[in-house]
């Protein structure tokens, strides 16, 4: 089975600080769709900062797409980076720019022509209900179309890896559900799928999803945690 | 440096409220005090060029009697002993009409008083080495036109040729600091402009932009800012030597008149601007991956 992320024995501390996140071991298959859970503060985030290439680990290796981070050339990160779709849970949405330009930066980021773009970005806003929002500037938009926004974002270029923290908070449950339904289509196309979230109904709406938890910085008994069948494996404790 | 220009879409990516701010200004001011200390600079390395082609060997002989059938005569003797002399490349007399023309200024018309007892003046080039004859001909000059007196030019223009250097070099001084401190003023104008943005290149980072393509949309931004900044402080400060090169000739001094600027002197105040322009993209873009090195 390929594993497209490998955490070994990793350690995250900011500056001086003692640790954040200590002795994190487990691997992620390609292709499957996995739910992190754990308190606030337990270092959720900082788990998916390090999935999503915002930060290295301080010690340990992470692999991601079969490459160590650590040693990894700085001028290769771009390229990584853009093998990865992020839902941030602030959004981070560029405020000046219009809902369709937001959601075509990674495409345009890549080099895609605007020919390209324009179908794309239009097709992925209607899909998130907000195709009539096109030239809307994220301030007149309300929580949850932000949210929807960061989500188009997150999935235009349809990434390898998808990290999305907390990506349903600010939307109401039929929007939740309309947006893990396509968290599950893009997963069915190849998609490995990691959702941060303290829902713990969202669990229950993907067949096959696994879960690790976060506890106090580590992984908390991976095995026990896992709720659901594991689809195509479990999360390997390592 | 090849930099290959921003889309339109990249163009949106940064506000553009250009102009707005400082910078262009501070720019502005800039090149209006560095285009005017290079024109210095020029006019009066125009200037020293002249005088030195005259310190390298130029003689004025005065030929002073009241008596004009002597006066003449030793005038006759002077050039003819000076054309004869292998030493000497040209020898002027200076005719009567421009006589009254040099003296008009302090004489008025009784310059063409007939009766005024008018010098009459020589004017005597060296060749190339050709000052190791100037005591033989005094010598000479002392003996057959008693009335003829050498003014070596050399002796008075030395010192004018000293402050004029040291000017020339002030103002080359001041053109190279004033291109530090306009570097100094993008590198800040750069920083500023990374903090107020940096959500936005958060994003891009985050989304996979090089930081090649970070720093194009910035100096892009910043070589416009002084580009205008440039060409507003250019404009400025031509006009003012303009008004100042007008005001110089007005005066009719001949020295003065010599610091004048030809058209390679303008060519090279042209260049000033685009050459400011040139830093601030080289300065923006070097500040810019600076920082973006320091991200993860």
């Amino acid at each position: 089975m390929d594993h497209i992320v490998q955490f070994d024995e990793v350690g995250l501390s900011y500056g001086a600080d003692k640790e954040t996140l200590s002795d994190i071991n487990f691997t992620l298959a390609s292709g499957a769709f996995y739910f992190i859970t754990g308190p606030s503060g337990a270092g959720k985030t900082s788990l998916l900062k390090l999935l999503y290439l915002a930060l290295r680990p301080s010690r340990g290796v992470l692999r991601l797409f079969g490459e160590d981070v650590l040693t990894l050339d700085r001028e290769r990160l771009p390229g990584f980076r853009r093998r990865i779709g992020v839902v941030f849970q602030d959004f981070r949405l560029v405020p000046h720019l219009s809902a369709y330009d937001n959601v075509a930066l990674p495409l345009r980021v890549a080099g895609y022509e605007e020919s390209e773009v324009d179908g794309a970005v239009s097709e992925m806003l209607s899909w998130v209900g907000l195709g009539d929002r096109a030239d809307a500037k994220p301030a007149t938009l309300s929580g949850g179309e932000q949210q929807r926004v960061a989500i188009a974002r997150s999935v235009i270029d349809r990434p390898e890896l998808l990290v999305a923290d907390e990506p349903t908070g600010n939307v109401d449950p039929e929007m939740a559900k309309r947006l893990l339904h396509l968290f599950d289509a893009l997963n069915k196309l190849g998609t490995t799928v990691v959702i941060a979230t303290h829902d713990i109904h969202l669990l229950a709406r993907v067949s096959g999803a696994q879960m690790l938890r976060i506890d106090k910085g580590r992984v908390a008994d991976p095995t026990g945690a896992l709720r659901h069948p594991p689809r195509p494996g479990p999360v390997q404790p390592r | 440096m090849i930099v290959r220009p921003p889309t339109t879409p990249e163009k949106r990516l940064l506000p553009e409220g250009r102009f707005a701010g400082p910078m262009p200004w501070v720019i502005a001011i800039m090149m209006f005090l560095t285009v005017l200390a290079a024109a210095g600079g020029l006019g009066l390395s125009h200037a020293a060029r002249g005088l030195t082609a005259r310190l390298a060997g130029g003689i004025t002989i005065q030929i002073v009697d009241a008596n004009p059938d002597r006066r003449e005569a030793a005038a006759d003797k002077v050039v003819q002993r000076l054309r004869a002399d292998p030493h000497v490349a040209h020898v002027h007399r200076v005719e009567a009409a421009e006589m009254a023309r040099l003296l008009r200024p302090w004489l008025g018309q009784g310059v063409l008083d007939p009766d005024l007892p008018v010098p009459i003046l020589v004017d005597a080039d060296f060749g190339a080495e050709g000052r190791s004859g100037l005591p033989a001909i005094a010598s000479d000059l002392a003996r057959i036109a008693p009335a003829a007196r050498i003014d070596d030019q050399s002796r008075w223009l030395l010192p004018l040729a000293g402050l004029i250097a040291t000017l020339k070099w002030l103002a080359a001084a001041v053109v190279v600091m004033m291109a530090f401190a306009s570097g100094a003023t993008v590198t800040l104008a750069a920083r500023g402009a990374l903090n107020t943005h940096k959500p936005t290149i958060d994003v891009l980072h985050m989304l996979g932009a090089t930081d090649k393509q970070v720093a194009r949309l910035f100096q892009r931004r910043i070589a416009l800012d002084a580009m205008f900044g440039g060409v507003t402080g250019f404009v400025a400060a031509i006009a003012v030597v303009e008004v100042l090169g007008n005001r110089l000739a007005a005066v009719g001094s001949e020295l003065l008149a010599s610091g004048g600027l030809g058209w390679g002197s303008w060519l090279v105040l042209a260049l000033v601007p685009l050459l400011g322009a040139a830093l601030a993209l080289a300065v923006a873009r070097w500040t810019v991956l600076a920082a973006l090195r320091r991200m993860p």
